[in-house]
C-alpha cells in the first residue's frame, strides 16, 4: 500500500564496488549488487539485514557520501552525487557513528547546525522533546551511547527535512529513550516526513516500519509491509511455521497422538520440547488433556507467533547461505 | 502536523554558512589548550630567545627586527598546518566531516570555514606577537604591512593545503605526529625563524624551496627591505597549488 505522491527516494539497480585497498586480495569488492527500493512520504521504510549486508553503503550512496558504481538514485527528484545546498537542506542524516565533534557541548552544537538553515526547528523545543536538556552541559565525548544517539537525531532533524535517514537509530538506546525516539519517529512520519532507516533488529522493523526491504548480500531479497511479510509463505518450504509452542517437561516423553499429525514435535534438549506448525485451539486442548491424564505439569509453557525474525532467518537461510 | 516540524525553508545563504562554520572552528581552536601553546606560547618564547641571544646578529637589522617576521611565519605554520591539520584529522576520524558535508554547509563550505578560521586565528596571533615584539623594540615600516599581509595569507594557504593533505590521507594519530614533528623540524631548520644563511651549507639550498624557508624569507624581506622576493612567492604558490591539488585528489572523507 504505497502512497500515490512522488517518492522521497527511488533507488534502481544500485551497484557499489569498493577497493582495491579495502579488500585483501587487491580486487574490487562488490558490496551492493543491484539493490532497488522506493521510499514514500509519510512512511517509515526499513532496510533490514545482517551486518555487512550493504545497508549503510546503500544509505551513504543515497546521501551523496559515496559515489555509486552503477544504477540510479533519485533523492527528492535529484541525483545525490550532484546535490547542492538546496537539496541538502531538505535531507536529514543521522550517521551510524554519530559524526559529532567530541569536544562540543550539545546545545551550542545544535545551534551551530541550525545556523546552516534558513528556518530551522526551534532548538529549545527539540532539546526538550528528546530529553537533551538532561545532559546539555556534558561534552559529546562523555555522553553515553544513547545520549549521543539522541543528539545525532536532533542534529539530523534540526533543518526540518523532508526525508530523514537513520542508520541504526536504536543502537545503544535504553528502553526509555528507545520509546522516546520511536514515538518521535512515528510523529514525524504522521506529519508527512519520509523516513528511511536501517536496522538489524527485527523488533525495530516490526514496531516502526510501514514497509520493509530485507537486504542480504548487497541486494533486496524480499519486500512488503510487515503484515505482508508475516503472511509471506514460501509454500514449498515445510520449515515455515505459523506458531511454535515451547514447553519444559520430564525428558523422553513420546507425544505421538497428543496433537494433530501435521505438527512437528522436537525435543531440542532433554526435557525441552517444541511443537511447530499450524497449531489450533484443538491441539492445545488435546495436549493439555494428554498431560492431565498422565499428571504431567510442564515447568514452563510459551506460545509464539511467527515473527519477522523467523521470516528473515528463513529467507536469508534458504536463499543465500 | 507535528508541533516541532515546520515546512522546509531551504538553506541559509552561502556567506552565512561559511561565517557560521568559520566562527565555530575559530572558537574550537581558541578553546584548545595544546593548540594555544603551539600557536602563541612557543612562538613568543622563540621570539624572546632570539632577542636575548646573538644568533641573528649581523643580518642587517636589530635582533627583534630580524626575528619578528620569522616568528609571524612560524605562527602561520602553527595554525594552518599543525593546528588545522590535527583538528581536521580527528574530525575525519569521528565522522564530523561526513556529517557536516550532508548539511547545507557541504564539503566546499566546510573547507572555506576552515580557511576562514585559520585567517582569524592568524590575525589574532599577529596582534599578540606584534604587540610583544613592539614592547621589545620592533619598529616595522608602515608600508611593509601590505605586502607582508599578502605573503602571510599566501603562506597560510600553502600550509593549510599541506595540513589538509596530511589530515585527509593518514590516520589522525599519524597526522598528530607528522604535523608536530614537521613543525619542530621546519621551525628549527626549515629557514623559517633562522634565515638560510645561518644554517649549515647543506641545508641552505634545500630550505629555499621549502614553504617554510620561502615564507620566512619573504616576510623578512618585506619587513626589512620593503620588497617581496619573487622566487619565494613562486615557491609558496607552487606549494599551494600542488598540495591543494593533491588534497583534492587524495583526501578521504571517511
Amino acid at each position: 500500500m504505497r502512497s500515490p505522491d512522488s517518492p522521497v527516494l527511488t533507488i534502481n539497480g544500485l551497484i557499489k564496488d569498493v577497493g582495491p585497498l579495502a579488500s585483501l586480495d587487491g580486487k574490487m569488492l562488490r558490496v551492493v549488487s543491484g539493490l532497488s527500493l522506493v521510499a514514500e512520504r509519510g512512511q517509515v521504510t526499513a532496510l533490514l539485514g545482517a551486518n555487512g549486508a550493504g545497508k549503510t553503503t546503500t544509505l551513504e550512496c543515497a546521501q551523496g557520501l559515496q559515489k555509486r558504481t552503477g544504477g540510479s538514485i533519485s533523492l527528492l527528484g535529484a541525483d545525490p552525487d550532484t546535490a547542492g545546498a538546496d537539496l541538502r537542506s531538505r535531507v536529514g542524516v543521522m550517521l551510524q557513528d554519530g559524526g559529532l565533534p567530541p569536544s562540543a557541548r550539545p546545545i551550542p552544537l545544535l545551534r551551530h547546525v541550525a545556523g546552516m538553515y534558513q528556518k530551522p526547528m526551534n532548538v529549545d523545543a527539540l532539546v526538550e522533546r528528546l530529553g537533551i536538556n538532561q545532559f546539555s552541559r556534558t561534552s559529546v565525548r562523555r555522553l553515553s551511547g544513547g545520549q549521543k544517539q539522541r543528539l545525532a537525531l536532533a542534529a539530523a532533524l534540526i533543518g526540518n527535512p523532508e526525508i530523514l535517514f537513520l542508520d541504526e537509530p536504536s543502537a545503544g538506546l535504553d528502553p526509555q529513550s528507545r520509546q522516546m525516539v520511536f514515538e518521535l519517529i512515528a510523529e514525524l512520519r504522521d506529519a508527512g516526513m519520509g523516513i528511511v532507516l536501517t536496522t538489524h533488529l527485527m523488533d525495530d522493523a516490526e514496531r516502526l516500519a510501514d514497509y520493509v526491504y530485507i537486504i542480504d548480500g548487497g541486494h533486496n531479497v524480499v519486500e512488503g509491509t510487515v503484515a505482508e511479510l508475516l503472511r509471506h509463505d514460501h509454500a514449498a518450504d515445510s520449515a515455515i511455521t505459523d506458531r511454535t509452542l515451547y514447553f519444559d517437561a520430564p525428558g523422553g516423553l513420546d507425544f505421538t497422538g497428543a496433537v494433530s499429525g501435521g505438527l512437528q514435535i522436537t525435543e531440542t534438549r532433554s526435557g525441552s520440547y517444541s511443537i511447530t506448525g499450524a497449531i489450533t485451539p484443538k491441539d492445545l486442548a488435546s495436549l493439555t488433556a494428554w498431560w492431565a491424564e498422565r499428571n504431567i505439569m510442564p515447568a514452563s509453557l510459551r506460545l509464539e507467533a511467527r515473527s519477522l525474525e523467523d521470516v528473515f532467518l528463513d529467507i536469508s537461510g534458504r536463499d543465500l547461505r | 502536523m507535528s508541533k516541532l516540524l515546520s515546512p522546509n525553508a531551504g538553506p541559509a545563504s552561502l556567506p552565512r554558512r561559511i561565517m557560521q562554520q568559520g566562527r565555530y572552528e575559530t572558537i574550537t581552536m581558541l578553546r584548545n589548550g595544546e593548540q594555544l601553546i603551539l600557536a602563541v606560547v612557543l612562538p613568543l618564547m622563540a621570539l624572546v630567545g632570539l632577542v636575548v641571544t646573538p644568533l641573528l646578529d649581523g643580518l642587517g637589522g636589530s635582533r627583534v627586527d630580524v626575528a619578528t617576521p620569522g616568528i609571524l611565519a612560524l605562527c602561520a605554520m602553527s595554525t594552518a598546518f599543525t593546528g588545522q591539520g590535527i583538528a581536521t584529522g580527528f574530525d575525519r576520524r569521528y565522522g564530523v566531516l561526513r556529517f557536516l558535508s550532508t548539511t547545507p554547509l557541504g564539503r566546499g563550505g566546510l573547507i572555506a570555514g576552515k580557511i576562514l578560521a585559520v585567517l582569524v586565528v592568524l590575525f589574532l596571533q599577529v596582534l599578540v606577537v606584534g604587540a610583544v615584539a613592539g614592547l621589545l623594540g620592533w619598529q616595522p615600516r608602515l608600508e611593509a604591512w601590505l605586502p607582508a599581509v599578502g605573503v602571510l595569507v599566501l603562506g597560510a594557504a600553502a600550509f593549510t593545503a599541506l595540513g589538509l593533505l596530511v589530515a585527509g590521507t593518514v590516520r589522525p594519530e599519524a597526522t598528530l605526529a607528522i604535523t608536530n614533528l614537521l613543525w619542530i623540524l621546519l621551525g628549527a631548520l626549515g629557514g623559517i625563524v633562522v634565515p638560510a644563511e645561518r644554517l649549515p651549507p647543506l641545508l641552505q639550498g634545500i630550505v629555499q624551496v621549502l614553504p617554510s624557508g620561502a615564507l620566512g624569507q619573504a616576510l623578512r624581506d618585506a619587513f626589512l627591505l620593503g620588497a617581496v622576493p619573487f622566487p619565494a612567492v613562486v615557491v609558496l604558490l607552487l606549494w599551494t597549488i600542488l598540495a591543494g591539488a593533491a588534497a583534492v585528489r587524495w583526501f578521504k572523507w571517511n
